[in-house]
C-alpha cells in the first residue's frame, strides 16, 4: 500500500470502527458507559493534557524576540506607519495583542496567501515567468469551517443549561433564519460540514498536499466530519428524543448524571465520536489552536532595539579580544601606521 | 565540480510530486547542490567538535561513535531552552501554505524543500524519540528512526534553506523554518558535519577580524584605496580613520563592502558621505566585520564573532555605532546582540551630531543603520544632492530578506532612492515579491560557495525572475539593495538569469548625487562610467 493510501485509510477505517464500537456497545446495553463514563473520562483527559501541554510549552523560556517583522518598523518619527504597519509590526505589547487578535479571529496570515505557478514558455524556456498571485480560497475555508464549529459549540449549551441563556437562543435563531425546512436548519452546521469537505478534497487532490499529508491530518477531518454528519442525520432525518438527550446533558452538566432510556443510537455515536476529539485534542495538532498563542514570531512586539529582551540562559562565550589580534600583528601594524595599545 | 547547465535547461523544473512518500524517500545528494565540507583547519580554529577530513559524496561521513546520543541529547536540550522549536514541532498542521513561498522549492520543485515537509525531516525524528505516538505507531504517525541517511538528508535540506523567513510570513501559526534550520545546523555541527564556505569565513573572522581574513594592515590597504579611488573620481580626500580612539562614531560594515566590486563602490559612498558631513568616526580592525556567518551555523557562534563590535566600541570609547549596508548583519544586531550583551552602559543613546535627531528606536542597542542615519539627513535637508547624476541609471529595489523579515526597514531606503534618483527612475517589481514577501538572492546563510552553483542559481530564480520583468517592462538595468551578500552574490545571479543587470548598494546612490562645494567636475559615477550627457566626452576621451 502506498504512502497516501496508508495515511487515508488508516484513519478512515479507524474512525468508522469508533462508530462501530459506540454502536455495538449502545446494542450491549452499555449507555451509562458512552452517556457517562466515557464523556466524563474525555473531558478530563482533554482539560488535563491541554494544562499539561500548556505548562510544557511554557516551561520552555523564549530566548530571543524574534517576531516575523511584516511591515516597516517604527523608526524615524516621519516615517509613516498606518494601522496595517502597526498591527503587522507590532511596536509594543499592546500593538502585539492586537496582531495577535487579527491572526486568531481572521486569520492574518492566511489572508496573506498567494500562489505560484511557472508560467512555461515553449520556445525559449528561459523566459518563463513565475507568476504569484493572490489566493483566499484556503483562507476562506478555514475561517468558514472554524467559525462554523465555534457557533454550533456555543448552540449545544442549549442542551447543557436549564434555563437556556438568551443569547444561545438568539445565536440560535440568527443561524436559523433562513427557514426552508421543518425543523429549521441551521447553516453553521451545514457550513461547517461543507468546509471540512473542501478542506478534505484540497489535502486529496492537490499534488503537494497530498504528498505531506499524513494519518494525523485525515483522522480530525474525518472524525469532525464524522459528528457534523451524525448531528445533521440526527436533527433532520433520524429524529432522537431531543427532551431525553436534554436530560442527559443537564445531569453530566450538573455532575448528577442520569441515563434516560429512548435515545437512538445514533446520539450515542454522535456522542462518543466527541468524546474521542476531546481526548484526541491534546495529543494532536488541533493543539495548534492554543499553541498559536504561544507563537513567538507573532505575540511578541519588534522593540528589540529600544526595549531589552533578557534570555534566562544567556551565558558567556569564548571569543579573541582585542590584543589578541595586536599581539599577532603589532609590528605589521605600527608599520601601517594603525595606533596601537602597546609599543612593544 | 558539476559543469553549470544553461539557464533554458535549469528552469526545466518538475514539480511532480515522487510517487514514493517522502518518510522511504532517500535523499540523493546532487553535485552542484550541496557545498563541500568543512576543512578540519577551520574547525579546530573554533574549537568546533570532531575535525576530519571527509567528502559529502562518501558513503561513510566518519561520524563519531555516539553520534545518534549526541544528537537526540542536543534536540532534547534544545527543546528546553527554546519555545520556538517545541511550538513549532508540535503545532504543523500541514495546511501547506509554506509550500510554494519557499524560493528552493520554486526553484526546484523538489517536495523536501517545501519548508513544511523540511521541517517534518526533524519533526519525523522528533516525534519516534519524544512523543508517545511516533514511538508507538512510528511510519503511520509521521516518526521514523534516526539513521545516518537522516543525517545526511538533514545536512542537505538544511543546507538548501537561507533562514529568509518567507514561509513563516505566510505561515498562520507563525512557524519559523528559519529558527529550525539554524537549530538543525548547530545538532549537525554536534556531530561534526559543517560546510567549508561558512565555517571557513567563521574562522577567519574570529581568527583575524572578518570573513574574508585579512589583517589589520591589509585591511587598512583596502579601505585607503578605496579613499584613493574616491579622490581620483571626485577630486575630495575621504579620510577613512582606523581604530581611532575617542571618535564619536564606531562604524561597522560587512566585508564584503570593502572587499570586492560591487559593494566598494558603496563603501565608497559611505566616506564620501562622511567626508561631506565632517563626521567624526573610526572603523576598526578588530571589529572589521560586521556580517555575522556564525549565526548562520549557531546562535552561540553568532554570539562569539558579533562580540567585537561592542568589544571594540568600548576600547575606542566611542559614543555608539553606525552599521552599513547589511542584510543579516542588521538581522542578528536587531533580534539578538542587545539580548546578547546587554545592557549596554559604555555608550551613549545614538544622536546624530549633524541633525541633532536621536535616534529612540535605538537607546538600548546603541546602533543605528546607515539608511536610518542618510534618510534623516535628507529630512533635515542637510544634502544637496543632484538626482541628474543618476539618471543613467533605472532602478529597482530588493529588500533583503533579514531587513525586511527580520526587522522591518522598508521605508528609508525608498525614501533615500527617491531623493537621489530622478523622476520616474525607479520601479517597484510586483507587489507580491518585495517587502514582507521579498524573494532571497538564494545564496544566503553561507552558501555562497562555487561548487553549488546549480542550487544557488535555482534558488535565486524567483527574485531574478521579478528583476527580469521589470528589466523587460521598464528596461531598469539597475538593482539597488542594502545588504552585502546580495551585492556579493546577485551579480552572478543576474549574470546568469538577467545579464545587464548591475547591483548596487544605496550609498553609492547617494554619493553619486552628493554635491560638494569643492568638487572637480563630475563627468563619470563611482564606477567610471559616463554620467548621462557625458557618453560623447567619454568615447572621445577613448579614441585619443
Amino acid at each position: 500500500m502506498d504512502f497516501f493510501k496508508r495515511h487515508f485509510l488508516v484513519p478512515l477505517i479507524a474512525v468508522l470502527g469508533l462508530i462501530a464500537i459506540a454502536y455495538l456497545g449502545v446494542a450491549a446495553n452499555l449507555q451509562f458507559v458512552f452517556g457517562v463514563v466515557i464523556p466524563y473520562l474525555a473531558v478530563l483527559i482533554f482539560f488535563e493534557g491541554l494544562i499539561y501541554r500548556a505548562i510544557s510549552w511554557a516551561r520552555s523560556p523564549v530566548p530571543f524576540k524574534i517576531p516575523s517583522t511584516c511591515a516597516q518598523v517604527k523608526s524615524l518619527p516621519w516615517i509613516k506607519r498606518d494601522l496595517a504597519d502597526k498591527l503587522d509590526n507590532p511596536e509594543n505589547k499592546w500593538w502585539a495583542m492586537g496582531r495577535m487578535a487579527l491572526e486568531i479571529l481572521a486569520f492574518r496570515s492566511l489572508f496573506r496567501n498567494t500562489r505560484t505557478t511557472l508560467l512555461r514558455h515553449q520556445e525559449k524556456p528561459e523566459d518563463s515567468r513565475l507568476i504569484h498571485w493572490s489566493y483566499k480560497w484556503l483562507w476562506l475555508g478555514a475561517l468558514a469551517f472554524h467559525y462554523a464549529f465555534l457557533i454550533v459549540i456555543l448552540r449545544h449549551i442549549r442542551f447543557f443549561t436549564q434555563p437556556v441563556p438568551h443569547w444561545v437562543t438568539a445565536l440560535a435563531e440568527v443561524d436559523g433564519f433562513v427557514q426552508f425546512y421543518i425543523p429549521t436548519v441551521y447553516i453553521t452546521g451545514v457550513l461547517m460540514v461543507v468546509a471540512l469537505l473542501y478542506l478534505l478534497a484540497r489535502r486529496i487532490y492537490t499534488p503537494t498536499l497530498r504528498y505531506i499529508s499524513l494519518a494525523a491530518d485525515y483522522f480530525p477531518l474525518l472524525l469532525i466530519i464524522s459528528i457534523g454528519i451524525t448531528g445533521i442525520l440526527m436533527r433532520y432525518f433520524y429524529k432522537v428524543d431531543i427532551a431525553a438527550v436534554k436530560q442527559l446533558a443537564v445531569g453530566l452538566a450538573t455532575l448528577k448524571p442520569v441515563v434516560p432510556a429512548g435515545i437512538g443510537s445514533i446520539f450515542y455515536v454522535h456522542l462518543f465520536l466527541v468524546c474521542v476529539l476531546f481526548a484526541y485534542f491534546p495529543f494532536s495538532k488541533l493543539m495548534h489552536a492554543p499553541g498559536v498563542f504561544f507563537s513567538p514570531t507573532r505575540n511578541l512586539p519588534g522593540d528589540n532595539r529600544w526595549n531589552l529582551h533578557v534570555n534566562p540562559w544567556n551565558y558567556p562565550v569564548k571569543f579573541h579580544d582585542y590584543m589578541h589580534q595586536e599581539d599577532e600583528y603589532r609590528e605589521a601594524m605600527i608599520e601601517a601606521g594603525l595606533p596601537v595599545e602597546k609599543e612593544k | 565540480m558539476a559543469k553549470l547547465p544553461t539557464p533554458a535547461e535549469l528552469i526545466q523544473i518538475n514539480y511532480q510530486m515522487p510517487s514514493k512518500g517522502w518518510l522511504d524517500l532517500k535523499a540523493e545528494l546532487r553535485p552542484g547542490y550541496y557545498v563541500n565540507a568543512a576543512a578540519p583547519k577551520w574547525m579546530q580554529m573554533i574549537d568546533y567538535p570532531f575535525p576530519r577530513s571527509w567528502n559529502v559524496a562518501d558513503e561513510d561521513w566518519q561520524l563519531p561513535e555516539d553520534w545518534k546520543e549526541r544528537v537526540l541529547q542536543g534536540m532534547e536540550d534544545r527543546l528546553q531552552r527554546f519555545r520556538s522549536l517545541k511550538l513549532f514541532f508540535d503545532i504543523c498542521v500541514r495546511c501547506g501554505a509554506c509550500a510554494d513561498k519557499c524560493h528552493f522549492f520554486l526553484g526546484t520543485g523538489d517536495p523536501k524543500n517545501m519548508p513544511v515537509l523540511r521541517a517534518e525531516l526533524l519533526r519525523s525524528v522528533y516525534r519516534r524519540y519524544f512523543k508517545t505516538a511516533g514511538k508507538l505507531l512510528g511510519e503511520l504517525a509521521g516518526a521514523r528512526d534516526l539513521t545516518d541517511d537522516v543525517i545526511k538528508e538533514w545536512f542537505y535540506y538544511l543546507y538548501q534553506c537561507t533562514i529568509c523567513r518567507r514561509c513563516s510570513v505566510f505561515c498562520p501559526y507563525g512557524i519559523d523554518m528559519a529558527e529550525m534550520t539554524i537549530l538543525g545546523r548547530e545538532l549537525l555541527s554536534s556531530v561534526g558535519i559543517n560546510i567549508d564556505w561558512a565555517l571557513a569565513s567563521v574562522a577567519q573572522c574570529y581568527d583575524k577580524g572578518s570573513h574574508i581574513g585579512a589583517t589589520p594592515q591589509a585591511f587598512k590597504d583596502m579601505v585607503d584605496f578605496l579613499a584613493e579611488e574616491n579622490e581620483r573620481i571626485t577630486g575630495i580626500t575621504t579620510p577613512c580613520p582606523v581604530n581611532k580612539k575617542g571618535a564619536e562614531i564606531l562604524f561597522v560594515v560587512p566585508s564584503g563592502d570593502y572587499f570586492a566590486d560591487p559593494g566598494s563602490y558603496t563603501f565608497m559612498g559611505y566616506l564620501l558621505l562622511f567626508k561631506y558631513l565632517d563626521l567624526d568616526f573610526t572603523m576598526s580592525t578588530y571589529a572589521a566585520e560586521g556580517g555575522n556567518f556564525g549565526w548562520f551555523i549557531s546562535h552561540e557562534m553568532g554570539k562569539r564573532l558579533n562580540a567585537k563590535i561592542y568589544e571594540e566600541a568600548k576600547r575606542l570609547k566611542v559614543k555608539w555605532i553606525l552599521g552599513g549596508e547589511c542584510g543579516h548583519m542588521w538581522r542578528v544586531c536587531n533580534q539578538y546582540m542587545p539580548t546578547w550583551w546587554g545592557p549596554i552602559d559604555f555608550l551613549e543613546e545614538p544622536v546624530s551630531p549633524i541633525t541633532g535627531t536621536k535616534f529612540e528606536n535605538a537607546t538600548v542597542h546603541k546602533m543605528v543603520h546607515i539608511s536610518e542615519f542618510t534618510a534623516d539627513l535628507f529630512k533635515h535637508g542637510k544634502l544637496k544632492v543632484d538626482p541628474q547624476r543618476n539618471a543613467h541609471i533605472k532602478l529597482t529595489f530588493h529588500d533583503s530578506c533579514n531587513t525586511a523579515r527580520g526587522m522591518g526597514i522598508f521605508e528609508e531606503p525608498r525614501y533615500i532612492i527617491n531623493q537621489v534618483m530622478p523622476e520616474g527612475h525607479f520601479f517597484e517589481m510586483p507587489p507580491n515579491t518585495i517587502r514582507e514577501k521579498t524573494f532571497c538572492c538564494g545564496s544566503s546563510s553561507g552558501i555562497n560557495a562555487n561548487e553549488n552553483m546549480d542550487i544557488r542559481m535555482l534558488g535565486g530564480l524567483p527574485r531574478a525572475n521579478a528583476v527580469k520583468y521589470v528589466h523587460e517592462k521598464y528596461g531598469v538595468n539597475h538593482l539597488g539593495c542594502i545588504c552585502a551578500l546580495d551585492r556579493a552574490t546577485l551579480p552572478t545571479l543576474m549574470q546568469y538569469w538577467v545579464p545587464e543587470m548591475e547591483i548596487t548598494g544605496i550609498t553609492e546612490l547617494v554619493a553619486n548625487a552628493l554635491v560638494f562645494e569643492d568638487e572637480i567636475e563630475r563627468t563619470t559615477d563611482l564606477r567610471d562610467r559616463p554620467l548621462a550627457g557625458f557618453e560623447e566626452a567619454d568615447e572621445e576621451e577613448g579614441a585619443e
